[in-house]
């Protein structure tokens, strides 16, 4: 018997701890990119990442589903790729942070905005563009990621060449 | 030296809508200057607007930005007079502030 009882308190351990690292971890999901956004630290990580998906995950730490409640507000053609007005509006509640992303620029994150309470989610802009590719637009809304895209075509890249 | 930031903020009494024009190269490292060489990366990182000492807007820029920043939002709960204070910081380690009124 004393064979048998010997390892059980240490599986039990083991186990209390597994549950208690996995509650923890759990306890922290929804909370971690929502700090993120709030704190005041520039996010130099995601504006080096190369991709859209990459700067997406270094800044909110998880991904976006698209909706029709963002609008985003961007021209057919720009002629001039260093200038392209780009806004965004969106009817969700509890918007805290609207980020822009230009998918084929050397590195995809353009902007970051944060949206304190009292200020309203609608951001106007101009960003550089290198060449005809999809503009995406993330709004954070009650610590959920929202996007819009549209491509926009490039007569002339705006990131030099 | 003139200030860098040109402000507007208005009210109607509710929202107050701020537009701001901002004079910077914003060089985003990737464009070659006459002779060939690259022209090192200077871009304003964070834009930040306060009103009577809160945080209204916050802006995390990259080079993707244009050259000569505009930037255009709104928030509530100012009113008429009240100060608006915006500030940026590049990755040189530049920086400038401005305070308007909002009228």
């Amino acid at each position: 018997m004393t064979t048998h009882i010997g390892p059980h308190p240490t599986r039990r351990l083991i186990l209390q701890g597994a549950v208690t690292v996995a509650l923890i971890g759990l306890g922290n999901l929804p909370y971690a990119p929502a700090r993120a956004a709030a704190n005041d630290k520039y996010p130099e990580e995601a504006f080096k990442q190369k991709s859209e998906a990459d700067a997406i995950k270094a800044l909110y730490g998880k991904t976006a589903e698209p909706s029709d409640k963002v609008k985003l507000d961007a021209p057919e053609i720009a002629e001039n790729g260093a200038v392209v007005p780009i806004s965004v509006t969106t009817t969700l509640d509890k918007v805290t942070s609207i980020s822009f992303f230009v998918a084929e620029n050397p590195n995809a994150l353009a902007a970051s905005y944060k949206i304190p309470d009292g200020t309203m989610p609608v951001v106007a802009n101009r960003l550089k563009m290198a060449k005809t590719t999809n503009v995406v637009a993330i709004v954070e809304a009650d610590g959920k990621l929202f996007s819009a895209a549209k491509e926009v075509k490039v007569t002339v890249g705006g990131c030099g060449g | 030296m003139a200030s860098s930031i040109r402000v507007r903020a208005t009210t109607n009494g509710d929202i107050t809508e701020v537009q701001a024009l901002i004079q910077h190269p914003m060089d985003s490292g990737f464009v070659k200057d006459a002779k060939g060489e690259l022209i090192p990366p200077h871009f304003i990182q964070e834009l930040k607007f306060a009103c009577n000492g809160k945080e209204v807007f916050v802006a995390d820029w990259g080079p993707a930005v244009s050259k000569d920043p505009y930037i255009k939002f709104s928030f509530k709960g100012a009113k008429k007079g009240d100060d608006l204070t915006i500030s940026w910081t590049d990755n040189k380690g530049g920086s400038d502030q401005t305070t308007a009124k909002i009228a």
